[in-house]
C-alpha cells in the first residue's frame, strides 16, 4: 500500500510538475516603486503595490458596478444618510490579527484627507463609528451615495484598508508597516529601491467565492512569490521577456511593439481597456492665457488628431475623444467636444484678431521621459505658431515639470503657459475625481482657473441622489470647462503589456493586479 | 612615505567638505521638490507645506546643511526621501555590483590593452599597428549602449550563452556571476581599452627614441629585453596615470552600461536619486564618488615611485 502510494505521488510529480513547483513570477513594470505608501503617493506604481498587499472595502468589476470586497454586506438608512458596513469573516492581516471596524474606519480618515474625492466626501460625513467588531456606520449630513463610488473608486488614491496602529500615521509621513490584508505579503528585507521587490503569497487569504473580475470577486493567488524587477531601459525588458528572464512586462512602448514576435511563445495584450485621458491646462493668471479668448483660440488651434498622430503614430493607438470625464464611460457627453477635438485655424486666428494677445511668450513644458507625452508639445507648438502664437518650448523631465508648475509667475519669471499631463480616465471618470476641471483658483490645481460656477455645481453633483440629475451635472460642468477654457482634452491612449511563454489568467484590469495569474513551467 | 599617505588622506577633508557644501547648495537652488514629487501630480499646495515640513525642507538652507553636516560626522548619511530606507544602506545593496563591473572592467582592459598598445608600437606602421589603431578609434567612437545592445543580440538572444540582463553575487557561485558580468565588462571595455592601448602606444614610441635605448641595443641587449627592462617600465608612468583616470571615469561609465544590462549598481541610484530629488542619496553617492576619486589619484600617485624610483615623496 505504502509502494502505491509512493507510486502515486511520483506519478502525480512526473505529470503535473507546471502545478507542484514553486511558482515565482516576475514581472518588470513601466517605472521603479520607491514610495510604499498608497495613501501618500498617487503613484500608479505603489497603487499597484497597494494592490498586491492591501484589500479594499469596495470594488468595481468589469462592469463598472460597485461590489463588496472586504465587506460582506452593506445597508443604507432610508433617508440615504447612514450607511452601515459589515465586513466579512475570515478577513485577517498578514501578522495573523483579525481585520476589525476600527481598522476600516481609521484607514477611511487617512485616506480621507489625501484623495480628491475622499476629502469632498468628508465634508459631508458627520460621524463614523464601529458598532462591533465587524460593523461599522458612517452617518453623514446629508444624503449621497457618492459614498460607494468613492469606496470603489481603483484609481487616483486608492482607498486601502490598513491595520489601525498603520493609519494612525499622520498624512504627511510615510508609512513604514507594510502589513496588509490581501493576497501578497511584501518582504520588506528583499526591497531594494530601483532594484527589486519581492512578494510572497498570503496562505492565509481567503478570496470571495464568485469568480475575480476587475477589482471584485475572488483574489485567489496562484502564484507562490512575485519579484518585481526594475528595468529603466524598455529596450533591455523587451529583451528580458524575449528571453524569458521574465514572465510580465507592464508596458511596451508603442514603436517597440514589433520587437515582440507575434505567434511565438510570448505576447501581448492590452489589458487596460479603459486607457487615459492625454490633456492640456493653461496657467490663466498670467499673460496670455489670463484672457480667456486667448485660451478659445489657442484651444480651436491645437486639436487633437495632429498630436495625437504624431505621438502615437498609428490610430490603432489612440482614440481622439472631447468628453472632459472619458469616453465610453458614464459622464461621457459630446457638449462642446467639436471645439476641443476638431483643429479650426481659421477660427483661432479670429479669435486671437479680436483678443488682447500682444505677441506675448507662450511657453509650453515639454515632458522628454515619458514616451505617451513627449512628441504632443511639439505639435502643440507647431499648430499655435501657425496662427500667430509666439511660442517657447522648455525640456524637462515629468518630476521637474511638476515643480516647475507650481510657480503662479509670468513667463519673464520662470512660469509657464501651457502643461500636458495625463489621467487614467478612472481618475477624471467624474467631476469630483477629474483634477482637470478644477476652477478654483489660486487654491486649486495648477493652472488655477477660476470659475465658480464649476465648483458650485460639483458640490451639487456631491449632493445629487439620481443618477440622471448627475448625468446633467456634468454635461453642464463640461460645457463651463470648455467655455472657460479650463482645460481640454487631447484623446486617450492605453498600454499594451507582454507576455512570457506559460502565463495566462491576466485580468483585464485598468490597473496591475496579480491575483488569477497562472504561471506553467514550459 | 608614510607622513605622506597621512597628509594627503588627511588633506581629503577639506575637499571632501568643499564638495558637500556645493553639492548641498546646487541641489538646494536647482528646481525640483520631493514633496511635489512623492505626492505626485495629485497633492494640494497645503499638503505638500506639510510633507515639506515633515523632511525638514521648510527650514532654512543653512540649517538644514548644518543639520545634515552633524549627521555626516556621526557617520549617518540620512535616509532616503522616498523610500525611507538608510542611505548607507542602500549604498552598500548597490555598490557590489558596480565595484564587480569596474574591477573587472579595468583588469580586462589592462590585459588586453597594454599588450595591443605595445605590439602597435613594437610594428610600428606596419598592418599590425594600423589594425589596433583601427580598433583603437572604433573602441572610441562606438558609444557604449550601442556595444551594449549588439553584444546581447549576439551573444544572449542569437545564441544564448549569457542572459540578457541582470546581476548575481560572487557569493551566489562563479558560474552565474561570470554569466552576468562578462558581457557588461565587455562592452564598458571598449573605450577603456581605446584609451590605454592609444596611450601605451605612444609612450612606448616615445620611449624607444630615448639614448638609453640605443644605448641598451648598442651594447647588444636582445631586443625583447630593451622591450620589456627598459622601454616598458619607463613608459608605464603616463599608461598608469591614464588607467587611473580610466577608473575614475568608470564611475560615469557605469551609468549606461547598468542602464543596458539592468545591473543594480551605484550609477543606476545616482540617475534615479537625481531624478527624484532624493537629496540625502543625491549627497551621500556625490560625497562617496568624490571620496573614490581622490582615493583613487593616491594611489596612482603612489604607484608612480613603483615605476620611476626617481619620484619622492
Amino acid at each position: 500500500m505504502k509502494m502505491t502510494c509512493k507510486a502515486m505521488m511520483t506519478a502525480a510529480l512526473l505529470f503535473l510538475p507546471g502545478q507542484l513547483a514553486a511558482q515565482n513570477l516576475k514581472i518588470a513594470m513601466e517605472s521603479r516603486l520607491s514610495n510604499l505608501d498608497p495613501i501618500l503617493s498617487a503613484s500608479h506604481q505603489t497603487r499597484d503595490h497597494g494592490y498586491l498587499i492591501y484589500d479594499t472595502l469596495l470594488a468595481l468589476d468589469e462592469n463598472q458596478k460597485i461590489q463588496p470586497q472586504m465587506v460582506d454586506r452593506y445597508q443604507v438608512s432610508e433617508d440615504g444618510k447612514i450607511y452601515t458596513f459589515t465586513l466579512r469573516d475570515g478577513l485577517k492581516w498578514h501578522d495573523g490579527a483579525p481585520v476589525t471596524a476600527g481598522d476600516a474606519i481609521a484607514s477611511i480618515k487617512r485616506w480621507g484627507q489625501r484623495d480628491r474625492m475622499g476629502t469632498e466626501l468628508m465634508t459631508i460625513v458627520s460621524e463614523m463609528k464601529a458598532a462591533d467588531e465587524k460593523t461599522f456606520t458612517i452617518t453623514m449630513s446629508e444624503a449621497s451615495s457618492v459614498i460607494l463610488d468613492a469606496f470603489a473608486k481603483p484609481s487616483g488614491v486608492t482607498l486601502f484598508i490598513m491595520p489601525e496602529r498603520v493609519a494612525a500615521t499622520p498624512i504627511s509621513e510615510a508609512i513604514t508597516d507594510y502589513t496588509g490584508s490581501g493576497p501578497f505579503k511584501f518582504v520588506a528585507d528583499r526591497f531594494e529601491p530601483g532594484s527589486q521587490a519581492y512578494y510572497v503569497k498570503n496562505e492565509d487569504y481567503v478570496p470571495r467565492s464568485e469568480p475575480a473580475s476587475w477589482f471584485a470577486g475572488g483574489k485567489v493567488a496562484y502564484v507562490d512569490s512575485i519579484e518585481r524587477i526594475e528595468m529603466p531601459d524598455p529596450l533591455t525588458a523587451i529583451n528580458a521577456l524575449n528571453s524569458g528572464e521574465i514572465d510580465y512586462l507592464q508596458t511596451i512602448p508603442f514603436d517597440l511593439l514589433p520587437m515582440v514576435p507575434e505567434g511565438g511563445d510570448t505576447h501581448t495584450d492590452q489589458l487596460d481597456q479603459i486607457g487615459y485621458q492625454l490633456g492640456y491646462r493653461f496657467n490663466s493668471l498670467q499673460q496670455p492665457f489670463d484672457d480667456n479668448l486667448v485660451r478659445q483660440a489657442a484651444m480651436y488651434a491645437i486639436g487633437q488628431e495632429a498630436s495625437m498622430l504624431t505621438q502615437f503614430g498609428d490610430p490603432k493607438f489612440f482614440t481622439l475623444c472631447g468628453a472632459a470625464f472619458g469616453c465610453g464611460l458614464p459622464y461621457e457627453s459630446d457638449i462642446m467636444a467639436d471645439v476641443v477635438v476638431d483643429s479650426n485655424i481659421e477660427k483661432a486666428k479670429e479669435l486671437l484678431e479680436q483678443s488682447d494677445y500682444d505677441g506675448e511668450t507662450v511657453l509650453i513644458f515639454h515632458v522628454t521621459d515619458l514616451s505617451s507625452m513627449s512628441s504632443i508639445p511639439l505639435v502643440m507648438a507647431q499648430q499655435l505658431e501657425a496662427v500667430g502664437f509666439k511660442v517657447e518650448l522648455q525640456s524637462m523631465d515629468f518630476m521637474t515639470m511638476l515643480s516647475r508648475r507650481a510657480n503662479k509667475g509670468p513667463v519673464s519669471d520662470n512660469g509657464w503657459s501651457i502643461f500636458v499631463t495625463s489621467w487614467h480616465n478612472l481618475e477624471i471618470s467624474d467631476p469630483l475625481r477629474s483634477y482637470m476641471i478644477s476652477a478654483a483658483g489660486e487654491d486649486g490645481y495648477a493652472g488655477w482657473a477660476s470659475v465658480p460656477e464649476i465648483e458650485e455645481l460639483r458640490q451639487t453633483f456631491l449632493r445629487a441622489v439620481t443618477e440622471d440629475e448627475r448625468k446633467a451635472i456634468a454635461a453642464d460642468i463640461q460645457k463651463l470647462t470648455y467655455e472657460n477654457g479650463v482645460f481640454a482634452p487631447l484623446g486617450s491612449f492605453a498600454r499594451i503589456s507582454g507576455f512570457g511563454p506559460g502565463i495566462s489568467g491576466a485580468l483585464r484590469t485598468p490597473a496591475n493586479v496579480f491575483w488569477n495569474i497562472k504561471k506553467t513551467e514550459g | 612615505m608614510i607622513g605622506y599617505i597621512a597628509r594627503r588622506i588627511l588633506s581629503t577633508i577639506p575637499v571632501v567638505g568643499v564638495v558637500a557644501i556645493l553639492v548641498f547648495l546646487l541641489l538646494r537652488l536647482s528646481t525640483g521638490d520631493p514633496a511635489v514629487i512623492m505626492a505626485g501630480d495629485s497633492a494640494t499646495a497645503a499638503q505638500l507645506a506639510e510633507m515639506r515640513e515633515n523632511m525638514g525642507l521648510d527650514q532654512p538652507i543653512w540649517m538644514q546643511f548644518f543639520y545634515w553636516a552633524a549627521q555626516i560626522l556621526q557617520g549617518n548619511l540620512g535616509v532616503s526621501l522616498h523610500s525611507n530606507v538608510a542611505v548607507t544602506s542602500m549604498i552598500a545593496d548597490r555598490a557590489g555590483p558596480t565595484i564587480a563591473l569596474a574591477l573587472t572592467t579595468i583588469t580586462f582592459s589592462i590585459l588586453v590593452a597594454v599588450p595591443m598598445g605595445v605590439i602597435a608600437a613594437w610594428a610600428r606602421g606596419t598592418l599590425t599597428d594600423r589594425f589596433v589603431m583601427t580598433l583603437a578609434v572604433l573602441g572610441f567612437s562606438v558609444p557604449v549602449f550601442v556595444t551594449g545592445y549588439a553584444l546581447v543580440y549576439v551573444f544572449s538572444l542569437k545564441a544564448g550563452l549569457f542572459p540578457v540582463q541582470g546581476y548575481k553575487e560572487f557569493s551566489d557561485g562563479i558560474g552565474p556571476f561570470a554569466t552576468t558580468i562578462v558581457l557588461p565588462s565587455l562592452a564598458l571595455s571598449t573605450i577603456y581599452i581605446a584609451l590605454i592601448a592609444r596611450i601605451a602606444r605612444s609612450s612606448v614610441l616615445e620611449v624607444l627614441g630615448e639614448d638609453y635605448i640605443r644605448t641598451a641595443r648598442a651594447k647588444g641587449v636582445k631586443e625583447r629585453a630593451v622591450f620589456l627592462r627598459h622601454a616598458l617600465r619607463n613608459a608605464a608612468v603616463p599608461i598608469v596615470t591614464v588607467i587611473g583616470i580610466g577608473a575614475a571615469f568608470l564611475i560615469s561609465g557605469v551609468v549606461v552600461t547598468e542602464s543596458v544590462f539592468n545591473i543594480p549598481g551605484l550609477g543606476r541610484l545616482v540617475v534615479e536619486s537625481v531624478l527624484a530629488r532624493d537629496y540625502p542619496l543625491i549627497q551621500g553617492l556625490i560625497l562617496l564618488f568624490s571620496f573614490v576619486y581622490i582615493l583613487i589619484n593616491l594611489v596612482i600617485d603612489l604607484l608612480y615611485t613603483v615605476f620611476d624610483p626617481r619620484i619622492r615623496y
